[in-house]
């Protein structure tokens, strides 16, 4: 059996912040950190597996060599937004999901 | 596919886990650990941190979840007790058996108490494992004095903990001298000096007859002399030897004086069983350090998959900080290769001794001993491992630098050259990093591992990285990152000159790419002690790290403390109360700070704008224990109160407090103001200081308490109240602008070209003509201070950041809490029912969604 992915609904695009990132839930009750940078939007999992924390949303969004990524605020290890990869540890890893904007909803694909 | 080879590890001390780590990079193999400590491995090195702070966790060298993560299986509680080499199967004690195909033995030592009649009396113990420190720490509670038998070096660390545990103590050693392994007769001898000096007694030449009954402590030890000594613990710590009973049950190879011996590969006399770590033996030696252990491991990790690496011996020098003092010793200290000679500085008056040991032909080093100062251990350490070639003096060496003393260059040093003995991570190791592609010193650590043991060759490979770089011809550069190739100090200047007033702007003019951790952060302090903006200000939002962004300092589980500001350490009791009913209807922790304030901690971030909405109604306002910025100006009750106070130090913290609090800066800066010369408030401690006098105020500049302790520097003598503003506004305004991020006023100082002499030539001269202009500047920083919670909780906007979810009302369930002396504290990975993110399935019934 194949579980194919569904769009979530999540939030309103004015509860996003600004290059920032803001915190949800999905509907499974995991926890998800989506950021708008520019006029892109990203979502990862909110768990910093290092730091063993929801904390991600609260990092600062940077940019190195093309890739985007947020830096977590508790020990400063690089996610890149778009695959989750670490940039800092390969042993971690953390969950990235297409986000688009449907009718100025935030939407998510789990 | 053929099933995995089983790989037993009998022992999960710090040499069996890092064989573990070793063994886990390679697939095909099924590991299990057996440890018979409770726990699983801790850093042994560190252990006497234990006692300084460091929690059992903080020392853990590995998680249960790490080897889960690895596949490794373990068992804790789990003593072997029986190994048949015939079947290859080694049982506990408690009956459980593992086969094996492959077996390693990492049972290293224990520590040996002398056959001494009453050893085994009640508060005799041993230095060892953490159950031992808790051990010595319950003992000491109900004890005035220690005493440890066995003055080595590990006996001199454990008198060090004792005499931190607050007893008097002794060192009782059976040899004429300390450290008799490492240091030679008069180094030994002035080790001793120094260790009197700070009131530890030593007694040598004893040999301890037997342990009998006190009469003013718990017990007597009487001396083959005669003489006795009373105590009311007794630490022994006479030596180690190896766990080598498993071997010496079952048939292997044992050395005449203990240890399994091992051959080159780290194989015992059975081919399937190795030994690692120091229950080894190896060419009739026992290592009894870290680092040649972590090589073993990696040895015989590789053997077991075919690899032919082999253990060629380790060296075994030692640099250490004992109670506060240097000491160092490099290979041959007691000059006993034949031929020989010796060269030696002596300095009684500042308790120096230093001595260098070179070959008959005086062309190389041999060995070293260094008390009191340790600074050329590293470049004696590099000749004596590489057998570079001595100058011509070679006493120039150690001598006191009267001039050119020869410095031994990077370059000199052979690839071979062992950089971090630790990790054991070689020049050569280095340069093939860097010429796989780091490009700095970051790139160097994460590639090599260097640094990442003790920590002692951060500086060394600092110099080596760069100085590689730049032989490639890649500039060392001072780019702030890779987003600006500009300096911090480069940037202000742009900011000031062209008046740039947020981040985009200037990264689009000056920079490239959106930015990163670095430069949002360095820019946004820029910005602020240019203009002073409200920092959280769309624009700025973005650019603050995570505790300015919520006003408050992350905590490890995510919620954030609340320091309000108390200018001076002053507090009205109506406060007081405040303070203490908030911190009750939230159930925070609370604690006075080292500065004094108070600290409330385990706010959840949805929690704090009501905290603050309290807290500023009753008068308070942010004390930006979050910001690089000014912190806290600490104060004693001066002439207003104490009988000795000059000036009422109180009036003027508090009012240095009021002026620069909100000034944000490279760093946080701190303050303090004494009433008179005893000092109470440490003003030469903090970044600005200042002490009363019978003519007015002492000013004393970049001191620094914290890593690396600094002494302020008198800057100017007995000014009145407003010289001494001036001067700070200038001084601190000056620092603003020139010092990199993230350096502190004793760093800045140190590294400024001229020094003091400098700064004092342009704060109290005006030699660059600069001095209203920074006046100025900070009277417009003082002019716009607002309170940044104020402003936060007044404004809707910035009121519906302060939530965990956009879409829902619920906690962050890791959040939880235990209760620990009546107060709570952030619950453990294993006291929590929350397990962090955990793979969900699809809930496919979920009414909104559509599928793809
Ligand atoms: C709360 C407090 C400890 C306490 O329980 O007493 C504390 C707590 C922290 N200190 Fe400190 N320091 C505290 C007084 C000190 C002092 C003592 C003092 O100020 O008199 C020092 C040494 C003096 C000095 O700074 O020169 C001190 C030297 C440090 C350092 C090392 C600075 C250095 O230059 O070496 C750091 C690390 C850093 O800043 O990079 C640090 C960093 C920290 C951080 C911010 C670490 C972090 O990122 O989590 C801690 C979080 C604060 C929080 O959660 O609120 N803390 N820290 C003290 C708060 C004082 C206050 O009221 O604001
Ligand atoms: C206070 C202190 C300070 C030190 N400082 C330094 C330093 O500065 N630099 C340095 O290089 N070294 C230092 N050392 C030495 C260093 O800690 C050791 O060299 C290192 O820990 C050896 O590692 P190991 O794995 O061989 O042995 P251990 O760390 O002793 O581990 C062996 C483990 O095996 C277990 N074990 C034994 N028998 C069995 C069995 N039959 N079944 C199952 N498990 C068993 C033991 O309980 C133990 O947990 C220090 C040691 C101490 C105590
Ligand atoms: S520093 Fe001087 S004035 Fe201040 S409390 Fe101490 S003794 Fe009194
Ligand atoms: S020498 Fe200890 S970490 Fe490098």
């Amino acid at each position: 059996m194949t579980i194919e992915k569904q769009w979530q609904t999540i939030c309103h695009k004015d509860d996003l912040v600004k290059n920032s990132g803001v915190c949800a839930l999905l509907a499974n009750q995991e926890q998800i950190a989506i950021f708008q940078v520019k006029d892109e939007m990203y979502s990862v999992g909110n768990w910093d597996p290092i730091g063993k924390a929801n904390v991600l949303y609260r990092g600062l969004i940077g940019d190195t060599k093309g890739d985007i990524y947020v830096a977590s605020p508790l020990y400063k290890q690089r996610f890149v937004l778009n695959s989750g990869k670490c940039l800092d540890d390969d042993s971690v890893s953390i969950k990235a999901y297409d986000t688009r904007l449907q009718n100025d909803e935030v939407q998510v694909l789990v | 596919m053929s099933a995995k080879q089983k790989i037993v590890v009998v022992g999960n001390g710090m040499v069996g886990h890092h064989f573990v780590d070793e063994m886990a990079k390679h697939e095909g193999y099924e590991i299990t650990v057996l440890s018979a400590e409770d726990r699983l491995a801790y850093d042994r090195v560190h252990l006497s941190e234990y006692f300084s702070g460091k929690t059992a966790d903080d020392l853990a060298l590995t998680t249960p979840e790490h080897y889960n993560e690895l596949g490794v299986k373990f068992f804790t509680d789990a003593k072997v007790t029986n190994i048949n080499k015939a079947e290859k199967v080694v049982s506990t004690e408690t009956g459980d058996k593992y086969p094996y195909d492959k077996l390693v033995l990492a049972t290293g030592s224990y520590p040996f108490v002398p056959p001494i009649p009453g050893k085994e009396r009640e508060h005799c113990l041993v230095y060892r494992t953490i159950d031992d420190l808790d051990a010595i720490q319950a003992s000491a509670n109900s004890g005035k004095v220690g005493v440890v038998v066995g003055g080595g070096l590990l006996g001199l660390e454990a008198a060090n903990a004792l005499k931190e545990l607050g007893l008097q103590t002794h060192v009782v050693e059976f040899a004429p001298q300390l450290m008799g392994v490492q240091l030679d007769k008069d180094g030994g001898e002035l080790l001793r000096n120094m260790i009197e000096g700070i009131g530890v007694q030593v007694h040598t030449q004893k040999a301890t007859q037997e342990i009998i009954d006190g009469e003013d402590c718990v017990h007597r030890m009487v001396f083959a002399d005669g003489t006795h000594l009373e105590t009311d613990l007794i630490l022994f710590s006479a030596g180690i030897r190896p766990y080598d009973n498993l071997a010496r049950d079952f048939d292997l190879q044992i050395g005449e004086r203990g240890g399994i011996v091992v051959n080159n590969e780290c194989q015992t006399s059975d081919e399937n069983i190795y030994a690692i770590g120091e229950c080894a033996l190896w060419n009739n030696f026992i290592y009894g350090l870290v680092a040649p252990g972590y090589t073993m491991a990696k040895v015989a990790a590789d053997n077991i998959i075919g690899g032919e690496q082999q253990f060629t011996g380790a060296d075994m020098s030692t640099k250490l900080k004992l109670m506060g003092m240097d000491v160092g010793s490099i290979g041959d200290a007691h000059a006993r290769t034949a031929g020989a000679q010796s060269y030696t500085y002596f300095n009684e008056p500042d308790d120096v001794y230093k001595k260098i040991v070179v070959s008959a032909d005086g062309k190389t080093l041999l060995g070293a001993v260094l008390v009191g100062d340790t600074s050329e251990y590293d470049s004696l350490l590099q000749y004596a491992l590489n057998a570079i070639e001595l100058p011509e003096k070679p006493d120039s060496l150690i001598l006191p630098s009267a001039g050119e003393k020869p410095t031994l260059g990077v370059d000199a040093l052979p690839e071979s050259a062992t950089i971090c003995s630790c990790l054991n991570v070689t020049k050569g190791d280095i340069i093939s990093a860097i010429d796989a592609g780091a490009c700095d010193v970051a790139a160097v650590k994460s590639c090599t591992k260097a640094t990442t043991g003790c920590g002692g060759c951060a500086a060394l490979v600092k110099t080596v990285t760069d100085h590689e770089l730049e032989k490639r011809g890649v500039e060392v550069s001072t780019d702030l990152c890779e987003h600006f190739a500009y300096s911090r100090v480069e940037l202000f200047h742009i900011v000031k000159a062209e008046k740039i007033r947020n981040f985009d702007t200037l990264i689009e003019k000056h920079g490239c790419g959106i930015g990163c951790e670095i430069c949002k952060p360095a820019v946004g302090s820029i910005l602020s002690s240019v203009w002073n903006d409200y920092i959280l200000k769309e624009d700025h939002l973005p650019l603050q790290d995570t505790n300015d962004t919520y006003l408050g300092n992350m905590q490890k589980d995510g919620t954030y403390s609340i320091v309000p500001r108390m200018p001076g350490g002053e507090v009205t009791p109506e406060r007081l109360i405040v303070i203490g009913e908030v911190a009750k209807e939230y159930n925070l922790y609370t604690k006075v700070t080292g500065g004094q304030r108070i600290d409330l901690f385990g706010a959840r971030i949805d929690q704090l704008p009501d905290i603050w909405e309290k807290l500023i109604a009753a008068g308070m306002e942010t004390g930006h224990a979050y910001g690089k910025s000014l912190r806290t100006v600490k104060s004693c009750v001066g002439s207003t109160w104490c009988r000795y106070g000059v000036q009422d130090s109180m009036a003027m913290a508090i009012f240095l407090e009021n002026r620069y609090k909100g000034l944000r800066s490279p760093h946080k800066i701190k303050f303090a103001v004494s009433g008179c010369t005893r000092e109470c408030a440490e003003a030469q401690s903090k970044d600005i200081g200042v002490i009363a006098t019978e003519n007015g105020w002492n000013l004393y500049v970049s001191g620094n308490g914290g890593m690396k302790p600094r002494h302020g520097d008198l800057f100017a003598t007995d000014l009145d109240d407003e010289t001494l503003v001036k001067y700070i506004d200038r001084y601190l305004m000056f620092y603003v602008r020139t010092a990199d991020r993230l350096t502190r006023t004793s760093v800045w100082l140190e590294n400024l070209e001229g020094g003091l002499e400098y700064m004092q030539k342009v704060v109290i001269d005006d030699h660059l003509g600069v001095n209203a202009e920074l006046e100025n500047q900070m009277q417009a920083v003082v002019d716009t201070y607002q309170c940044e919670w104020k402003t936060t909780i007044e404004d809707p906007k910035q009121l519906k950041r302060f939530r965990q979810f956009v879409n829902s009302k619920a906690v962050d369930e890791n959040i939880e809490f235990v209760t620990e002396r009546e107060q709570i504290r952030p619950a453990r990975g294993e006291e929590k029912r929350y397990k962090g993110v955990q793979i969900h399935t699809v809930d496919i019934s979920e009414p909104e969604a559509e599928t793809v």
